[in-house]
């Protein structure tokens, strides 16, 4: 791969993802967005992984999209722009999906963010969609996830006026689950998904699943999926092991079988 | 610089900020307010700095905002005040209370209005014995600004702050020591070198330290006490982590001085 916008680490069953574009403040170019996605799908394959942390720089999780990449665009090339499908394979990644977001996450960086199961923050996080600013909208899932997480009121606000909101006002409205000290919001949203990673792995996948359906149908469709996913699990070994291991008061050891 | 309204020094790991406009008991206006930013910027960017020290120039510590620069009159449209608060006041005692370090303010005469709140803003106050406070907003018809009205009631207590803020007198140095509003009061003389003391014995302690005790201690005000424990918990295991706990140990069991880098 040519310059690496994205560094990967890999703790026991935990990979961690940096955005890696200190002269962009990260913005998510074209490439940088590839190269997430392709770590992305090779975690998605890999057994050994059972949870994704994406993260940032100190100062700023992503600033936007490439303005300079926009600019050239006009109408056909944003017609047949590639990024809608990145995002699109973004979203089908299976596994649990962690941001750890400190400082400013903005525009794309917004919405990578939205994109995420877990988001959690440092004190100094500020969420935006500042796009209305430039004359365009987010065009990322923006005003879709934002408003379902944080509801109409203060997503049209953000939306329309291009204002940040800081981590107390990101926690209050449930864009995030948790704000912690700047200098730990890594480690902590690792343990977290230190923890998550140990689960069984079919459990997760199917959990997710059910999860993410909760946005796309209605309740009695979604009771409908979650109790699908629910039955399926019941085939597991994983599940009679979570089980035993439970009465037998001792860890589990999953197979992902 | 001879018309620096902000005179800088720094020495020891000691910045020295003087509010310079003497002729004005070193009120604000506009061009002070930006040289303190860039003063400020300086102390936060500037891994030397380890305390900051801000002082007055001449008889006065700082007597808030220049009247001088708020010509109100009647055919005018109302001024927009908020503004110059949100502008200036604002970031200056929001940066000052986030300030990793120590901040000493050695109050050198009289300190009104937005002066007042800038010296309980800072972590060490140190009064001269002729210096005095005086919440001056209320005989204009305006509100203690630049955290006035959050420093005074939890420095003095709720009835002494309605009493400051609604009748606006003088406070004596001796009176706001006696209420908890400040650390020390010394002669008028001995200020200088009292305070310069006191500031370079913290430019050589375990700054990383400090900047997390001011965190922890300005966190208390919205915390709860459980929210504050976790609090204690996170900044603890960063302490932990930090050169200036493994020096401090080290000398203390091998019986000498510490030496800390302040990281």
């Amino acid at each position: 791969m040519e310059t690496p916008f994205v560094l990967r680490q890999q703790h026991q069953r935990v990979v961690t993802l940096t955005l890696h574009r200190p002269e962009a403040r990260n913005a998510l170019s074209t490439p940088c967005l590839e190269q997430l996605v392709y770590w992305l799908e090779l975690a998605d394959a890999d057994a050994t992984v059972g949870a994704v942390v994406i993260t940032g720089a100190p100062r700023f999780f992503a600033a936007g999209a490439d303005l300079h990449e926009l600019q050239k665009q006009d109408l056909p090339a944003t017609l047949t722009d590639r990024r809608p499908l990145l995002w699109q394979r973004l979203a089908q990644f299976s596994k649990p999906l962690l941001a750890a977001v400190n400082g400013y996450a903005l525009g794309a960086g917004c919405e990578l963010a939205l994109a995420c199961d877990i988001v959690i923050c440092g004190e100094s996080a500020r969420f935006g969609l500042p796009e209305i600013t430039l004359g365009l909208m987010p065009g990322a899932g923006g005003t879709q996830r934002l408003i379902r997480c944080v509801g109409k009121s203060r997503a049209s606000q953000m939306v329309l006026t291009g204002e940040a909101i800081n981590a107390s006002c990101a926690l209050q409205s449930g864009l995030v689950s948790e704000v912690c000290v700047d200098a730990l919001t890594l480690e902590r949203t690792q343990q977290v998904a230190e923890r998550i990673s140990l689960q069984a792995p079919l459990a997760l996948c199917a959990a997710k699943q059910a999860l993410k359906q909760a946005e796309e149908t209605g309740l009695s469709q979604g009771l409908a999926i979650e109790r699908q996913q629910f039955v399926t699990l019941a085939a597991t070994d994983d599940r009679r092991e979570g089980i035993a291991a439970f009465f037998e008061k001792r860890t589990p050891n999953y197979q992902g079988r | 610089m001879d018309n620096a309204l902000i005179l800088t020094h720094l020495e020891a790991g000691v910045l020295t900020l003087t509010l310079n406009r003497p002729d004005r008991l070193n009120s604000f206006n506009d061009e002070m307010h930006r040289q303190l930013s860039e003063a400020l910027t300086l102390a936060e960017r500037d891994e030397t700095v380890r305390c900051l020290l801000i002082t007055g120039a001449g008889r006065g510590f700082c007597a808030g905002q220049d009247l001088n620069d708020r010509n109100v009159s009647v055919e005018q449209q109302a001024p927009d005040l908020g503004l110059s608060v949100e502008r200036f006041y604002n970031p200056l005692i929001r940066r000052l209370t986030a300030l990793p370090k120590p901040v000493v303010c050695a109050v050198n005469g009289v300190a009104a209005g937005a002066g007042a709140a800038l010296a309980l803003a800072c972590d060490i106050v140190i009064a001269a014995d002729n210096a005095n406070f005086i919440q001056s907003f209320c005989r204009l018809g305006l509100v203690p600004d630049s955290g006035g009205s959050w420093f005074l009631p939890r420095l003095a207590g709720h009835a002494r702050a309605m009493g400051m803020a609604l009748l606006g007198d003088k406070v004596s140095a001796q009176q706001a020591l006696a209420w908890g509003m400040i650390w020390q009061v010394v002669a008028a003389n001995e200020l200088a070198a009292t305070s310069q003391t006191l500031a370079q014995h913290l430019a050589t302690q375990p700054t990383y330290g400090l900047g997390l005790i001011k965190k922890a201690l300005y966190s208390s005000a919205n915390n709860s006490l459980d929210q504050q424990l976790d609090l204690e918990r996170d900044l603890q295991r960063l302490g932990g982590r930090s050169d200036d706990y493994r020096e401090g140990v080290s000398a203390f069991f091998a019986k000498r001085a510490p030496n800390f880098s302040g990281k």
